[in-house]
């Protein structure tokens, strides 16, 4: 078996908080497949976008490994990386279209290649008909699709993304997590996706990382091994439930 | 309410003002050297000697010229302030400081420094509403959501990218409503100023009218000045229509 595209061991990160040392996260190992959907959840305050921003390039570790790509699949820090926020964070005076391209802007891809391929990504996050709209128009749900376009325009190879579903409504953030996984599949990216929501991290992930709080550590990780494609109904199996319960003890709450 | 109706409401309401003024007049019967009507102010735009035309222009030349020095420069102090923190923390002090300064007590200091005229006038205005954009705007620049910076940095973007393509577009609803402020605030100092340092101008012409208790052309003079700030407000309403109302369409 080929070596995994990402490879964390024992990542440690500290802050320095008032003079005082603050330990924002601790203990993370874990391997992460290309092509994995994984699932980091836990409570406020256990690390969780720490580990997003290690892996970003945005911050520095300090202590542990982090790699990211392999021989296969070589990984570029500083290109092969998409975001995706809690808030859509679209800027209001550009179209959706306009708002998708940007990644590829700043990188300074080729302009009318990267346009259709931003027209076919709103196409598939079913935004086809609302390229000229303006954000504004849009509803939360419809923003956070754009923001999905707007973090895979520059094809990387990764996609971190930190509670994006968490501003929305119970049922759209449902169909939201149904979409993604669509997304998922015919994008075939290597996503992270950080939650505190244990339904969500089973329902998504291929493979979950629960973080607990105080002291901020992984406390355990696991492969969800659930029937592909994931539909609604897995959420009622005796198997589902196991896998949150199992999240529930972990973090103590069961 | 529909846009045409609140347009409606809007010229009923500017009408209506000019009836009552018309009538309070008429009916209170106070002499014409006390206050016109709005037909007998009007009147006084046809006199052919008072030379409207001459000090119209002066003082829109002030008035605007003022405003669009204040305009580039604040803008342009603004985004030093953003580039360098060291400046910022050293010169906004001070600019409130100097901005406690009533620019209108400054008049005469102007005139012995940069004699009668145009000029000094327009440095009036411009100092007068210079502040209020450096202030705006700046804080527009400086509102920029972290996720944000954080999401196109992933990508490395460097500073002019972030600068050019997130914070100054960002920073234009802050920086018309200081404009906004700042276009009141210019005709104000170019008034004051052609009141100490200037033979020509409306502000000027109005003292020269006081004089002579011609209260018809000044009130006509104060119809002028007032229609100049106007048009530099609406000027600006403008500009912040194209660059960012039609483009905040809501739903």
């Amino acid at each position: 078996m080929s070596a995994p595209f990402i490879r964390i061991e024992n990542l440690r990160k500290v802050f320095q908080v008032a003079g005082r040392e603050l330990v924002a996260v601790q203990d993370v190992t874990i391997d992460v497949n290309e092509g994995e959907l994984v699932s980091i959840v836990g409570p406020s305050g256990c690390g969780k976008s720490t580990i997003l921003s290690i892996l970003s390039g945005l911050l520095q570790a300090d202590g542990g490994t982090v790699q990211i790509g392999n021989q296969q699949i070589p990984f570029t820090p500083g290109r092969d990386i998409g975001m995706v926020f809690q808030k859509a964070l679209l800027l209001k005076w550009r179209t959706i279209l306009d708002n998708v391209m940007l990644p590829a802007e700043i990188l300074g891809l080729p302009q009318r290649e990267t346009r259709e391929r931003a027209r076919d990504l709103l196409q598939m996050v079913g935004l086809g008909d609302f390229t000229d709209a303006y954000p504004q128009q849009l509803s939360g749900g419809m923003q956070q699709r754009a923001s999905i376009a707007r973090a895979l325009v520059h094809d990387p190879k990764l996609i971190l993304m930190d509670e994006p579903f968490g501003a929305l409504d119970a049922l759209t953030r449902e169909k939201m997590n149904l979409e993604l996984l669509r997304i998922w599949r015919e994008s075939r990216k290597t996503i992270l996706f950080v939650t505190h929501g244990i339904q969500e991290a089973v329902f998504l992930g291929s493979q979950v990382a629960v973080m607990t709080a105080g002291p901020a550590r992984m406390a355990d990780h696991f492969r969800i091994d659930l029937p592909e494609p994931r539909t609604l109904d897995i959420k009622t199996t005796e198997e589902f439930g196991q896998y949150a319960r199992r999240i529930y003890g972990l973090l103590g709450l069961s | 309410m529909s846009r045409y109706r609140s347009y409606l409401y809007a010229i009923l309401a500017h009408v209506g003002f000019v009836l009552v003024w018309h009538f309070a007049v008429v009916w209170s019967g106070v002499p014409k050297f006390i206050m016109p009507t709005p037909l007998e102010a009007l009147r006084e735009l046809f006199e052919p000697h008072y030379n409207w035309g001459n000090h119209i222009w002066v003082t829109t030349i002030e008035v605007f010229g003022g405003f669009t020095l204040a305009a580039v420069v604040g803008v342009a102090m603004a985004v030093l302030f953003v580039w360098l923190p060291g400046a910022n923390a050293a010169l906004m002090p001070l600019l409130v400081t100097l901005n406690m300064i009533p620019k209108v007590a400054m008049a005469p200091l102007f005139v012995i420094w940069l004699g009668f005229g145009i000029v000094p006038n327009m440095v009036i205005a411009f100092t007068i509403c210079f502040f209020p954009i450096v202030l705006t705007t700046y804080r527009g620049l400086m509102e920029v959501e972290p996720e944000l910076i954080n999401l196109v940095k992933s990508v490395r973007a460097n500073r002019w990218q972030i600068f050019a393509k997130i914070q100054l577009p960002g920073s234009l609803p802050y920086l018309f409503s200081g404009m906004k402020v700042a276009a009141v605030l210019a005709v104000a100092g170019a008034i004051v100023g052609e009141f100490i340092a200037s033979d020509r101008g409306l502000g000027n012409f109005l003292l020269i009218q006081q004089n002579m208790l011609n209260t018809g052309a000044m009130v006509m003079a104060l119809i002028l000045i007032t229609l100049i700030g106007t048009a530099l407000y609406a000027l600006v309403l403008a500009l912040e229509w194209f660059f960012v109302t039609r483009k905040e369409v809501t739903k």
